[in-house]
Parts: structure tokens; C-alpha cells; sequence
């Protein structure tokens, strides 16, 4: 593919006001600047209203289940990993129904970018409460308030050894550009939780609510001091930092593997059945 | 000859070391061997053993009455003495009291003087050796290539004691094999190397774990990635994520795994992925009998997934089937864009056989890929709608100028999400379509018995060992049976068996589940019912005597 030029589509499925298409234009604004092919990129999503951004814009795509992205991401990349694999979708779809998959993502520093959508809520199924919704915030099937403790994805992701931790805003194109620049480039995996505004289901979490809080990180922050970066991480309040909490170089999953970094991918091999023999011998 | 030896004892005592150099003697020696493996779901204690069956010519399955018994506790001849066949030797370490017809040897306390009390393993080995007329001299090579190097003189030592406590001047016997000894989880993970599956990933399950084994130990010679992973749902999506990217994947588990990959089945559907996935059955419902057998999941199977779409399963027959079929089922998945589920169970799983080389040389691999070139950028679609309905499939990153998008959304001829009606019912249409040839290629069931009968016997997948020498025996004993063991179950054959059925007066179905499910199947499919039906459900596999004698109550 000779051009960079990442198109767009015009028709969303997105309620005007949502927090998406500034998310696409930053992530198209990345892949425009990073100029990687478009054919070498595979976006991998699940189900939700954040999870059609790779109906929207022009790179090879997997839409699979609703939680199963990061499998399917980590299948694709483990038998191609010279593709740049990006994993998008919703705050349920990962913190939720994809909640065991995430861990084991982090756990296997498998090299992708994984971008989750946050707006603390359920959109696509109508304003229940999602992983992220602050407890006692009175949502869709939950009329009492929610009973349970909001989950904080980015202290989440350090204490399981995430290499890159990272937190960005719809409202701020420029510096999720950026951020998903670093993460797309990051040989690991790099969480990157999207804060954003539902306009429709969430009243509590309005784009001003959310304006009013976020503070990109001063230059002096370290971003491979892991104790600072945890204490970012659970700074949710009137101050919300927001850009790369934490950053360092990591052993990707694929380097773990002889015969993967470096070598021919698994899917240009050739594949010769009489190699078996030299198995068969074995039980004889 | 043919021979039948039990090695009994609790979990931990060793018996299975003992039956794995037996198994390999035995091999080596030039017979036809055929172990079973009958264990608890625990790691000690509990009541474990090994039927190891041997013959100067082919043997398909286990059998009940004895030759042979090496006790390494009491319960071991409670429970099994009965099954001894008059004439037959028994034999245990002599701190077990009682028993007076069990031969008792001084083992425990020379093992002691030898240095390790677990050696009186390979001194039970040796009678046994002995009793069958082999020396051991095969035994003291398979040990020295398979235990640790400070064990090694001890069981030698331990093997020529045990030995000489035994007379038994018949002349020893080996004759030269090219056989090999496999069980039925190696068989299809040894298929899967041959076919050239590149990434396996699973949860350990019993009995299904020894796939994930045998895949981990070919990883790093083979360069095939594979993962063990959290969960069975990540097991397939991940395996369907590695289809898309182009390469040949495959993952395994049993019911309770298998149940959590059913949303993802459904996606192997509506992406038209290629994918095999194997379920090596034990007895549910749940956890059910971890470590037994059963033929209980056909119909889960075949309706795995929700929704509506095109699928094959074939049930596995023995070792050699389970390797080819493997094959056939990487084939037929890319040719047809399907799941396609192969089905095993404990007792292949579990049973050690011998068997001639498979032929790796009359493997063919097509991967029905289009070709890039053929597709000016921007013009590939990989859910176009030809006439065929099978749509060209490239895959992303390999595509020329053209992006490979696939949904688990209904979509449109370029993957995306399309609702309309047309569009739905044209996809429908279309998935279907692809796979109307696929039963123009049905596998007819293997026959076995006279053609001369008046009994038709139907089985399929693992009871097809028990049947064929129960029924060849009943032939030779006089009983006009024809027999048949289906392999390809859905879709489902039907040709031979509406033939010999035409002709049969006593249509019997003999399978090991309680609701009779394949009987069903084909009251479904031919719309006619059975005159009896054999089932076993209590986790035990049909003894070749048992079946027989079921048989003829009815006969």
C-alpha cells in the first residue's frame, strides 16, 4: 500500500456529541504521521458502541465477540507479528466481559495497543453500569445506586506489570494522538484508557465534568517511576492526570519465542508434512 | 497367543511406569499391543490400573478376563481376581496376606537391599516377562533410555532378581516392527504437526490435556506457537484470531471446556474461519467423571454454537483414524471455511496401541487460498457472494493493495455490518451454499462382519475397536452379523447403512452414552428407529466379552 492517507467514513453509528469521532481522529492522526501501511495494520475489536471504530476507518480489521478482543488480537499477532495489531473497544467489553483476558494480556507483555474506551457506562445496551461507574451513581438496572467499587484500570494494569500505562481524553486530540502513537510503536503491551464522554447515558460524567478534571502530566513526571505512576494512577478526583504514566522497556511475548521476532512469520511458512516423520520416529 | 495382564495398585505406586516399559518391550518384541488406562481423578492413594493386551496379531481393543495379575495392593486382587481366567497367574509382594491361590514374591525387602523399595516395580516386571516367555534384555535397553541415570543399575539389577523367582524355559521370542505406539491424544496431535497446524493453544483438561502436551513438546522443532491460555474461551478466540491471520490453528478440551467455546464456535460461523477444535469427551453432565469415558457429547456437538451454520464433526475411531482424520480435518476447514470439531474420548485418549507408521508422504496440503493478484487494490471482498458461496479468502497484511475485514455482526460483502433483510438472508443463503458439496464428500462407515447376515450392528467413533472383534467372533461362532463404525457423524452418510438395513431383520445400535444419541441421529436423518439399543453410561468401556454377551441376549 503506497499511501498513508487513512480515510474515514462519514455515516457513523455514533449519537452526535459522543467522544468517539474525536477518538478516531486521533487515532487516524496517528497512523496518518507513523505512515505504516495500512495493510500491515489489523484493528481488533469486540462489541459496543466503541468497538465499530474499525468500521470507520480504512485498515484490515476483526470484529469478534463482545470481551474477546485481546485473544483474538494475541492469536493474530502470534501468527503474523509483523503486523501492528491495535486492540479498541469500551470500558465493559475489556473491564468486564473481557476482564480475565485482560490480566493474562498483561501477564504475557503480548505486543499490542490495546484502547479502551471509558466513558463509565453501557451505551450500546442503554446506560447500565459499567466496570468504571462510580459507586453509588444511580445508572440503568441499578435505580439504588451501584453497589460495587469502581475498577481503576491503570493501577490495575501496573500491579500486574504493565510496561506501558497510559491515560488519554477525547478532549484532548492532540495528546491521544501522541499517546497512541507511543503505544502503537511500544514492542509490549500498552494500555491506554480513553476517557470520554456519553452523552446520552451518562449525566454525571459530562464533557465539562470531565474537562474540568483533566491535567496532562507535567514534563517533570517520570514516566519509568513506577511508584509515582501508581500514584498517579489513583489520583481520580478534581485532578484526573491524564498522558504516559508509566513507560520502560519490556521482553515482548513474541521475543519469548525462538522462532518468532526475527524470523520468517508463521504464516509465510511452508509446510511440510514429511518434517512429522521425525516425530513418528520417536515412538517407535 | 494373546495375552491379557492387569497391573493394579494406588495412585503414586508406580504402575504406570511399569506398564510404559512393558508397553515399550512389547513393542519392540514385534507384538500387536493395546493398554488401557483406568485411573481416579486424584494424585494418591485411590484405586489405579493398567489392562495391558498383547498379540501375535492385530488387536483392537481391551478385554475383561485375565492371563495375568500384578497386584501392588490387596484391593487390586479383591476387585480384579474374579476376571482371572482358569489357569492364570496372579502374583503380589508377600506382605500382602490371604490370597492363597496369589503367587507371592519377596519383593519389597529386596528392593530395600537394593537401594530403593520402588524397584520392586521392575521385578514384577520380569515375572511378567518371564510368565509371556520374553527375556530381558529389551527391558534393560528401554530403561536405560527412559529412567533417571541413578536408577538405572538398580532396576537392571532388580529386573535379572525378579526374573530368575520365575521358571519358564519356553523359548523366547521377538520378531522385528516398524510399528509405532501411540495413544489417541498424540495421534491427533501428531496429525495436527503433519497437517501443518501453527498455533495450538488450550487449558489442561483431562483427558484432553495430552494434546496440549504432545503440541508444547513439538513447539520449539516445529516453530508452531503455542500458548496455554486462562480459559477455554480465550482458547478458540485466540486460535480463530491466528485462522484469520492465515495460519492453520487448532485447540482441544473436553464438555466443560468445550461448553465455554461455544460463543466463539458461533463466531468460527459467521467469520467462516477455519478452525478445528477437538473434544476429547469424559462423562458429564459438569464435572461429571474426570478421568472416564463416554459418548454423551454427540449432540451438543453437533448443535455447538448458537444460531445457524455449516459444520462437520467427525468422530474419531482409533489411533490411526484419529492421526488422519486430523488431517482431513485442516483440509476440509479451509476448504469449506468451517469449524470442523473432531471428537475423541478418554478411552482413545488414554489407550496406548500399536500401530504401522502413518504414511506422511501421501499427505497433500492445499490451503484453497485466492490469489492476490488477482485483485486490483480496493477491489477485494472477503465475503463476496459467488455462486458457490464460498468467497475468496486473502489474508490481511497478504493481500496485495485490499484490506481482509471480517465481523461477528451479519455483514456485507466487505465484512462490515450490514442489517438489512436482503443482506441477511444473501449471507444466510451463502454460508449454506459453501458447504453443499461438502456432502458429496461424506466418509461411508467402515464394515466389518459377514455379508451374509441377518443383524446389522451400527457404532461409531471409539467403540469401533470393542465391536469389530465382538463381532467377528460371534461370525466365527456362527451369528450372521454385519457391522458398521461411522467416523463422519454430521453431516451423516447414509448411503451404506440404508443398504445393509434394507436387508437386515435385527437393526441394533451399540454405543456408550444412556439416551442412545447416534441412534437418534439416524432416526432423524434415515427415519427409521432401531430394533435395540446397546448403551453403557457408567464411565467403563464396553470389555469385548460384556459386548457379546449383550449381543446375544438379543440375537
Amino acid at each position: 500500500m503506497k499511501t498513508y492517507e487513512f480515510k474515514i467514513t462519514k455515516d457513523t453509528a455514533w449519537c452526535p456529541g459522543c467522544g468517539n469521532p474525536s477518538i478516531r481522529k486521533a487515532l487516524q492522526m496517528a497512523l496518518n504521521e507513523l505512515q505504516i501501511p495500512h495493510d500491515k495494520i489489523v484493528m481488533v475489536s469486540g462489541i459496543g458502541q466503541a468497538a465499530k471504530m474499525p468500521q470507520y476507518i480504512d485498515v484490515n480489521s476483526f470484529t469478534g465477540l463482545h470481551g474477546r478482543s485481546i485473544p483474538a488480537a494475541i492469536g493474530i499477532k502470534m501468527a503474523n507479528h509483523e503486523m501492528y495489531v491495535i486492540a479498541e473497544s469500551g470500558d465493559g467489553d475489556n473491564y468486564g466481559e473481557g476482564g480475565n483476558h485482560l490480566m493474562h494480556a498483561i501477564r504475557r507483555n503480548i505486543n499490542l495497543a490495546h484502547f479502551v474506551h471509558d466513558n463509565q457506562v453501557y451505551g450500546l445496551t442503554k446506560g447500565q453500569a459499567s466496570p468504571t461507574t462510580t459507586s453509588g451513581q444511580v445508572q440503568t438496572f441499578s435505580s439504588e445506586g451501584v453497589r460495587s467499587e469502581a475498577v481503576k484500570p491503570l493501577a490495575l494494569a501496573l500491579t500486574l506489570g504493565a510496561g506501558f500505562v497510559a491515560r488519554g481524553f477525547s478532549g484532548d486530540v492532540d495528546q491521544l494522538k501522541e499517546i497512541m502513537k507511543e503505544a502503537i510503536l511500544y514492542d509490549g503491551y500498552a494500555l491506554v484508557d480513553i476517557l470520554q464522554p456519553c452523552i446520552v447515558w451518562n449525566k454525571v460524567n459530562t464533557f465539562q465534568w470531565y474537562k474540568d478534571r483533566v491535567k496532562p502530566l507535567d514534563e517533570q513526571h517520570d514516566p519509568t517511576d513506577w511508584n509515582k505512576a501508581y500514584e498517579k494512577a489513583l489520583t481520580w478526583g478534581d485532578e484526573i492526570p491524564t498522558g504516559i504514566l508509566y513507560k520502560v522497556p519490556t521482553e515482548s511475548y513474541t521475543k519469548k519465542f525462538g522462532f518468532l521476532d526475527g524470523h520468517t512469520p508463521l504464516v509465510d511458512r511452508e509446510l511440510r508434512p514429511t518434517d512429522a516423520e521425525k516425530l513418528m520416529e520417536k515412538m517407535k | 497367543m494373546d495375552y491379557n495382564i492387569l497391573i493394579g495398585g494406588a495412585a503414586g505406586q508406580g504402575m504406570d511406569s511399569v506398564t510404559n516399559v512393558l508397553n515399550k518391550v512389547l513393542q519392540r518384541s514385534g507384538y500387536h499391543v493395546y493398554t488401557t488406562a483406568d485411573y481416579l481423578s486424584r494424585v494418591r492413594g485411590g484405586h489405579n490400573f493398567f489392562q495391558i493386551r498383547f498379540a501375535d496379531h492385530e488387536i483392537h481393543s481391551h478385554r475383561r478376563d485375565l492371563d495375568l495379575i500384578f497386584a501392588f495392593n490387596e484391593e487390586t486382587l479383591e476387585k480384579h481376581l474374579p476376571r482371572l481366567k482358569e489357569g492364570g497367574l496372579s502374583f503380589s509382594d508377600s506382605s500382602i496376606k490371604g490370597y492363597p491361590d496369589t503367587k507371592k514374591f519377596d519383593f519389597v525387602d529386596k528392593a530395600k537391599d537394593l537401594g530403593n523399595q520402588r524397584v520392586f516395580t521392575s521385578m514384577g516386571l520380569a515375572v511378567i516377562l518371564r510368565y509371556v516367555g520374553l527375556d530381558t534384555k529389551i527391558a534393560e535397553e528401554v530403561i536405560r533410555e527412559s529412567l533417571r541415570e541413578d536408577l538405572v543399575d538398580m532396576n537392571i539389577e532388580a529386573l535379572r532378581f525378579g526374573y530368575d523367582l520365575m521358571d519358564n524355559d519356553s523359548p523366547v521370542t521377538h520378531t522385528e516392527s516398524s510399528r509405532i505406539l501411540i495413544d489417541g491424544n498424540q495421534a491427533i496431535g501428531l496429525g495436527a504437526v503433519a497437517a501443518g497446524c501453527k498455533f495450538y493453544c488450550g487449558y489442561p483438561m483431562t483427558p484432553s490435556s495430552g494434546i496440549l502436551g504432545f503440541m508444547e513438546a513439538a513447539s520449539k522443532d516445529f516453530e508452531i506457537a503455542v500458548d496455554q491460555v486462562e480459559d477455554e474461551v480465550a482458547a478458540l478466540n485466540m486460535a480463530l484470531g491466528a485462522s484469520y491471520a492465515g495460519v492453520r490453528a487448532m485447540t482441544a478440551s473436553s464438555g466443560g471446556g468445550f461448553a465455554l467455546m461455544q460463543e466463539a464456535m458461533s463466531l468460527a460461523g459467521i467469520l467462516e474461519s477455519p478452525i478445528v477444535v477437538v473434544d476429547v469427551q469424559r462423562p458429564g453432565p459438569a464435572t461429571g467423571l474426570p478421568t472416564y469415558t463416554e459418548q454423551a457429547d454427540l449432540r451438543f456437538l453437533i448443535h455447538s454454537g448458537h444460531g445457524e451454520f455449516p459444520k462437520k464433526v467427525i468422530a474419531v475411531r482409533n489411533a490411526e483414524d484419529a492421526f488422519y482424520q486430523t488431517v482431513r480435518a485442516f483440509d476440509l476447514a479451509e476448504k469449506y471455511q468451517i469449524p470442523v470439531i473432531l471428537m475423541s474420548d478418554q478411552y482413545l485418549a488414554d489407550s496406548n496401541v500399536t500401530t504401522e507408521p502413518f504414511d506422511m508422504k501421501s499427505i497433500e496440503i492445499n490451503r484453497y487460498l485466492a490469489d492476490p493478484k488477482d485483485y486490483a487494490a480496493g477491489t477485494y471482498q472477503r465475503y463476496d457472494i459467488t455462486e458457490s458461496g464460498l468467497s475468496p479468502r486473502l489474508l490481511p497484511g497478504r493481500a496485495g493493495e485490499n484490506l481482509v475485514i471480517v465481523d461477528s455482526d451479519e455483514h456485507n460483502e466487505m465484512g462490515r455490518i450490514e442489517e438489512s433483510a436482503e443482506n441477511r438472508q444473501k449471507m444466510v443463503d451463502k454460508r449454506y451454499r459453501k458447504a453443499l458439496p461438502m456432502t458429496e464428500e461424506l466418509e461411508e462407515p467402515w464394515e466389518m462382519g459377514t455379508d451374509d447376515f441377518d443383524t446389522l450392528v451400527v457404532c461409531w467413533g471409539s467403540t469401533y475397536g470393542v465391536v469389530k472383534e465382538a463381532i467377528e467372533e460371534l461370525n466365527e461362532e456362527g451369528k450372521k452379523i454385519k457391522a458398521l463404525a461411522f467416523a463422519d457423524v454430521f453431516p451423516l452418510p447414509l448411503e451404506t447403512f440404508k443398504k445393509y438395513h434394507e436387508k437386515a431383520k435385527n437393526y441394533v445400535v451399540v454405543e456408550q452414552n444412556h439416551d442412545g444419541q447416534f441412534e437418534g441421529l439416524i432416526r432423524q436423518e434415515a427415519l427409521v428407529k432401531a430394533d435395540h439399543l446397546i448403551t453403557k453410561y457408567d464411565g467403563r468401556s464396553f470389555y469385548v466379552e460384556e459386548l457379546k454377551e449383550r449381543l446375544e441376549e438379543i440375537l
